[in-house]
Formats: structure tokens, C-alpha cells, sequence
């Protein structure tokens, strides 16, 4: 899956980057993360709020930063088809 | 267990009962907490306290007490109340809404939109891509700092009802007219051309939607502590210079050059206000210090609003957007709005 990670570098985008890195190692899936600071392209996605986070181009989250836990448990019913469990 | 994941565990009865517990202890703390300085600082260490160090170490510790009782009560409630609220809620009011009902309705929503100024730049994409006006645009950028939960906290605790309600009438005065004014200046033209090419594609996605009333709860409790370790920096430098003034600036200094006689005093209030750097925290207690000293609320109110409403960062950040010259006019509009609601009060108080 790709995984997007919207902020243009706030403190918050940052901890919701590490959040996504440790729950997808935790979920064991294979994800492409990218970090998305352009401002057009982020209110492209039609997030107001920052951080955002893009799964497979489908905004899954604005506006707040979840846990680890928070984002596995976001991510794992996406994760379905396209995981790989080692 | 963490804190949040008790929260999450808690069944509706034991959060009611929690939320009770800590409701009452926090009313306990508030109240003891004058006696309780009184008593250690007066009658254990012995210093006097009407003299220079005594008060100014009993105003400095009383008051980081007395503030972050409120802060901490204040962002909790608010953020909760907040949580049914989101920016794209407020968007979706706004849009089709003409310049004028539009401004007003920014003000308000302004105030009540859960938003923080690190989003200003995608708000501000995302509210001019999807056709709300400029001016109504700017209304909402410029009240949501200027009336915030940290302001409201402490002009209420330090000041009471009165002073509260006179900033908030004059925050949304300042936020409606000058997004009015600059919306008629026709200012479409010094935003970066971007900004209208933006498509906006994806599926909104409305960040409050399916909360439970546990969620709301801990984002409370999460708020309560990201924005006080956020502003503890500004708030012991805004008490400590408070405590200085408090105790040791001559009585009637203050009064003398920047009282009320002075008729350039909330030009200069604005003129000083507006390159600082500080946040509501940072600032009332330095405010507080300043009245005890004589000086008028219009003036002070004034002085607030310049450092809050108007920051360089935000406007560094702004720039993305807007082109120097139109930063350039929204700062001169929001400043001489903010002048005139220094002296209007100064003039009927």
C-alpha cells in the first residue's frame, strides 16, 4: 500500500509520521510512506487540517495525531489484499 | 495503562464519576490556592508580604498556580465542546455565503472551530479553492487566534465577565470589519495564482465524524497537555516579568507615560504589540501587572490583541499564500482595527 503522511513539517506531522512507521513495522505490512509538504498538494487531498493521512489516495485521517495504536488499528482493514505478513 | 486507555476502558458511570472527582479537586485547588501562599510565604518563611520581594515572589508563584488551574480547565471544556465542531463543517456553512452575513458567520465560526495556526495555509487553500470569499476567508483566520480558549481562560480568571465579554465583542468587531474592508479592496490579485488552480479532489474526510463521547474526553485531556507544555515557556516569562513589574516598577511609571492622558498610548500599545511574539499566555499576565499599575483596558486590550491576532510567524507562513503586498494590507487593516477598539474603550470607560 502507499501511505502518505500530509504536513509541511510541524511537530505534529512529524510524530504522525513516527506513529505511521511503527505501526505499519508493528503490522508487519509493506508500505510505501511518503511525506507530502507542498500546501497545493495537500489542500488537494482536501485537508484543512494538518496532519493528514492518505492511504492508497483515500484521506483516512485529518486534524489530529492517533497513537501508534491508533493508526495500526486504522490501517489494518486497509491493509487486507495488498499485506504481506512475513 | 496510560491515562488515555483508562479513559477508553471506562465504562459511561465510572467516567461520570471521574469527571466529578476531578471537577471537585480542581475547585478545591483553586480556592486553597491563595491561602495556601499566604500561609507558607506569610507565616512559614516569614518574608513580608506588602514589601518588594514578598509580593513579587507570592504574585509569581500564586498566579502560575491560579493560570494553569485555569488553563487546564478551560482547554479541557472547550476542546470537548469544540470536538462537534470541525474546519469542514465550517467551510461547507460558509461556502455561497456573500461578503457581509459571510463575515459575521466567520467571526463566530472563527471562535468555535477546533484550528490552530499551523493550519492556516491548507484553511485558507482549501476555503478560497472552494469559492468562500476572501474577505470572509480572512474574518475566520483573523478571530480564530484572536478569541481563543487561552485568551477567554485567563482574561476571565484575572479580570472576571466583564473585561471577557468587551474583548470578545471587540475580537469579533476587529475579525468582521477588517475581512469586510479587505474584502472590498479586491485583494484577489495578490494571491499566488496557485492557490485558485488548486483542485481539490479526494474524499473530505470530516475528522470529528463517528467520535464517542470516551474519544472527545481524551482529545480533551491530550489538548490540556500538548498546549501547556506548548506555552509554559511564555507563561513563566510572562509571570516572572509580571512579578517584576508587580513588585518593583514604580507605582505610577506606567501610569505616567502610557496612562490615560496620553493620547498616542494605544498607538504605541499596537505599534509594540504587533512584532512581539507571544501568545495569550505569555501575555496577560504582563497584562495584569500593567492594569495593577494604573494603565486603561482599552489601551491593554489593544496591546493583547496586536500580539496575538498578528504574529510574524503566521504571517511568514501566510506568505505562501498572499503576496507581500496584501500581507502588508492585512496587517495595516487588522492594527488600525484594533487601534480604534483601544480607544473606543478607553473613551467610554
Amino acid at each position: 500500500m502507499k501511505i502518505k503522511v500530509l504536513g509541511p513539517g510541524c511537530a505534529n506531522c512529524v510524530n504522525l509520521e513516527r506513529a505511521t512507521r511503527e505501526a505499519v513495522a508493528s503490522l508487519g505490512i509493506e508500505a510505501e510512506i511518503e511525506k507530502v509538504t507542498d500546501y497545493a498538494a495537500i489542500a488537494g487531498y482536501g485537508v484543512m487540517r494538518t496532519p493528514g493521512l492518505v492511504v492508497d489516495d483515500q484521506v483516512v485521517l485529518s486534524g489530529r495525531v492517533p497513537t501508534a495504536a491508533g493508526v495500526r488499528e486504522i490501517l489494518a482493514p486497509l491493509a487486507g489484499g495488498g499485506a504481506t505478513r512475513p | 495503562m496510560t491515562v488515555a486507555e483508562r479513559i477508553q476502558a471506562a465504562t459511561p458511570t465510572r467516567r461520570r464519576v471521574g469527571l466529578g472527582v476531578a471537577a471537585a479537586t480542581w475547585f478545591v485547588l483553586y480556592e486553597v490556592n491563595r491561602p495556601f501562599w499566604d500561609w507558607l510565604l506569610g507565616d512559614v518563611v516569614g518574608v513580608d508580604l506588602a514589601g518588594r520581594l514578598g509580593s513579587g515572589v507570592h504574585f509569581f508563584l500564586y498566579d502560575s498556580v491560579k493560570i494553569t488551574l485555569l488553563l487546564g480547565g478551560i482547554i479541557f471544556v472547550v476542546t470537548v465542546l469544540r470536538s462537534f465542531m470541525s474546519v469542514e463543517r465550517t467551510r461547507a456553512l460558509l461556502g455561497g455565503k456573500r461578503e457581509g452575513l459571510g463575515n459575521v458567520m466567520a467571526a463566530g465560526l472563527g471562535v468555535v472551530t477546533p484550528f490552530c495556526s499551523c493550519s492556516a495555509v491548507p484553511a485558507f487553500i482549501g476555503f478560497v479553492a472552494a469559492g468562500v470569499p476572501l474577505g470572509v476567508t480572512m474574518s475566520f483566520l483573523i478571530a480564530s487566534p484572536l478569541i481563543n480558549e487561552v485568551a477567554i481562560a485567563l482574561l476571565f480568571g484575572l479580570f472576571g465577565l466583564g473585561p471577557t465579554l468587551m474583548y470578545v465583542g471587540a475580537g469579533l468587531t476587529v475579525a468582521i470589519v477588517s475581512g469586510l474592508v479587505l474584502g472590498r479592496l479586491r485583494l484577489e490579485r495578490w494571491v499566488e495564482p496557485f492557490v485558485f488552480e488548486t483542485r481539490l479532489g479526494g474524499q473530505v474526510v470530516d475528522s470529528t465524524a463517528g467520535l464517542t463521547w470516551g474519544d472527545r474526553i481524551q482529545m480533551g485531556v491530550e489538548e490540556v497537555g500538548t498546549i501547556l507544555r506548548k506555552i509554559w515557556p511564555y507563561l513563566v516569562v510572562g509571570i516572572g516579568v509580571g512579578a517584576v513589574i508587580h513588585g518593583w516598577a514604580p507605582e505610577d511609571f506606567f501610569a505616567t507615560y502610557a496612562g490615560a492622558d496620553n493620547p498616542f498610548a494605544v498607538l504605541i500599545a499596537v505599534a509594540v504589540g504587533v512584532p512581539l511574539y507571544s501568545n495569550a499566555a505569555g501575555i496577560l499576565p504582563l497584562v495584569e501587572a500593567l492594569y495593577d499599575k494604573g494603565l486603561p483596558m482599552g489601551t491593554l486590550l489593544a496591546f493583547m490583541m496586536a500580539v496575538v491576532a498578528l504574529s510574524l510567524p503566521e504571517l511568514i507562513l501566510l506568505r505562501r499564500v498572499l503576496k507581500p503586498r496584501l500581507i502588508v494590507t492585512f496587517v495595516g487593516v487588522v492594527a488600525a482595527g484594533i487601534v480604534m477598539v483601544g480607544y473606543l474603550f478607553n473613551a467610554v470607560l
